[in-house]
């Protein structure tokens, strides 16, 4: 499973997370990360459940703010953007949400339309259209268009929610577990779009998960949080060659168990 | 006890920052029409069954009750100009408002924190929209355009059904019970019944949409979301007709 037409550009960082510390309350979620996702590459953060994955994800799209430090996006500063700015930064990522998200009172059709429609004012009733069917197209769920999400399967439901966030043409895409609580050939799926989306648009994207297959499948570099702090870096072999017993643990779980 | 008054503090100031979201939003272009609309078909339309039977009972029950008090001073002539009172000053809007805050406010509260618990509202945030806009906005603008509408209903088919409680004992045409109606209000009246329903439309959208949309995730949150939303609007619709019949009493 090769990927071939992947330019990852390592002097263009497009995020970085610089120094962050996040807590709740007395609870210490991150300290001090400190990550950075270059141009082009597909970033895997594997950690164990309740680590703050989906914490740094929320602080790069805004929804969070650090307690401390910056996160950096395409060059804008998140947590020092106003309401204006910060929205149009968004545009420019993709979140796609653990458990899809979609709008459950409207159509498949009407959740791609939502956020062209609002962001891209100009367009046509017939570019709406065609910019809809190209990325249903593109996640091959053509004849899901008029369906509820209500109607549809987990790993559908993951592919729209993906194609939702596509339909803006982010620069940068986030995938919150995206193979979590599904079958093991839609894992395998969802992972193939994952590299398709990277392969068709050249962008850069972080993918949480603590489902290894998936991370060896669509991760260029991974990046591992134990206790709230990124201790290991690097490629799937060099972060699993190791003697912490907090890594073996995790490995041994997903391949032995 | 400081933290306790530390967290109303910061209550209030959510509470202030959200509705300038609100009137900022409702005001500024682009407008959600299209969901406006649906808005008030969802709020008004499908309450309109609950509403009729209610506004029809409270006509009649308080019309039956009310009877023996002004016989016993030879004075049943007198009912329809009670009614009419009673219904268009203070039964009608408080009517309207209780059986929307039920209804309504269960439902804005259920929905809005069912979508916060599944991350919709963060999808929305997301992608660059502003869920605030197509959320809140829609909802409150609905609920303060519908529940006056509902109101001049409710007081109609209120009036209707005093006259059923009392058709057989009263020689009484429907011609001369709406008359005497007619003649008995006054615009000031109307006007009050209008002001309490707009007040009252507000408040159930607004405290609704508010406890939805800050509700707690998880799913006992959505359970929570419709129950407070409930309470919470009849209870400052309570405190509102207190205030208004005051500043109503000072008025005149
Ligand atoms: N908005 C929040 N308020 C309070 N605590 C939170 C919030 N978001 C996350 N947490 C806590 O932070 C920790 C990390 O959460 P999360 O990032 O969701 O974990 P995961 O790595 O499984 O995605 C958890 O203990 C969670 O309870
Ligand atoms: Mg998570």
């Amino acid at each position: 499973m090769e990927k071939n037409n992947v330019h990852i550009d390592r002097n263009e960082v497009v995020i970085h997370v610089d120094n962050v510390s996040k807590s709740f309350g007395s609870l210490h979620v991150l300290r001090d990360v400190d990550v950075k996702l270059f141009k082009g590459e597909n970033l895997v953060v594997l950690g164990r459940s309740g680590t703050g994955k989906s914490v740094l994800i929320k602080l790069i799209s805004g929804l969070l703010t650090p307690d401390k430090g910056h996160v950096r996006v395409l060059g804008e500063t998140v947590n020092e953007l106003d309401e204006r700015a910060l929205r149009t930064l968004r545009q420019r990522i993709g979140f796609s949400f653990q458990n899809s998200a979609l709008y459950d009172s409207m159509t498949v059709r009407e959740n791609l339309e939502f956020p062209l429609v609002r962001n891209k004012r100009n367009l046509s009733r017939a570019e709406i259209n065609k910019e809809v069917e190209e990325v249903l197209e593109g996640v091959g769920l053509s004849q899901a268009i008029n369906q509820m999400p209500s109607e549809l399967s987990g790993g559908q439901r993951k592919r729209i929610g993906i194609a939702r966030t596509l339909i803006l043409r982010p620069d940068i895409m986030l995938y919150d577990e995206p193979t979590a609580g599904l079958d093991p050939i839609t894992c395998l799926d969802i992972n193939t779009l994952i590299n398709e989306v990277q392969e068709r648009f050249n962008t850069s994207s972080i993918i949480i998960t603590h489902d290894l297959a998936c991370a060896k499948m669509v991760g260029d570099r991974m990046v591992m949080l134990l206790d709230g702090k990124f201790e290991r870096q690097g490629t799937f072999k060099e972060i699993f060659d190791t003697d912490d017993a907090r890594v073996k643990s995790f490995y041994d779980y997903n391949f032995i168990v | 006890m400081g933290s306790k008054i530390e967290k109303l503090l910061i209550e209030f100031a959510r509470i202030h920052r959200f509705m300038m979201s609100f009137l900022r939003e409702a005001v500024s272009p682009p407008y959600e029409f299209k969901e406006i609309i649906r808005q008030c078909y969802e709020i008004g339309w499908k309450s309109f069954p609950l509403i009729s039977l209610t506004g029809f009972i409270v006509g009649f029950v308080f019309t039956k009750q009310s009877r023996p008090s002004l016989e016993d001073f030879g004075a049943t002539s007198m009912l329809p100009a009670l009614i009419s009172i009673a219904i268009v000053r203070a039964l009608a809007p408080l009517v309207t408002a209780l059986i929307a805050s039920g209804k309504v406010g269960s439902q804005i509260g259920a929905e809005l924190s069912s979508m916060n618990v599944t991350e919709q509202i963060d999808a929305m945030e997301v992608s660059g929209t502003n869920p605030t806009k197509f959320l809140v906005s829609t909802r409150i603008v609905a609920t303060t355009l519908m529940i006056p509408i509902l109101c001049f209903y409710v007081a109609g088919i209120g009036l209707i059904g005093g006259y059923l409680s009392i058709v057989g004992k009263d020689d009484l045409s429907m011609l001369a019970f709406f008359t005497q109606v007619f003649e008995t209000i006054a615009a000031k009246d109307v006007f009050a019944m209008v002001i309490r329903a707009v007040v009252f439309g507000f408040t159930i959208g607004f405290a609704s949409s508010y406890v939805g949309y800050f509700s707690t995730k998880g799913t006992e949150g959505v359970g929570k979301a419709a129950n407070s939303a409930v309470v919470s609007s009849m209870f400052l619709v309570f405190v509102e007709e207190l205030l208004i019949v005051q500043l109503l009493a000072l008025l005149n």
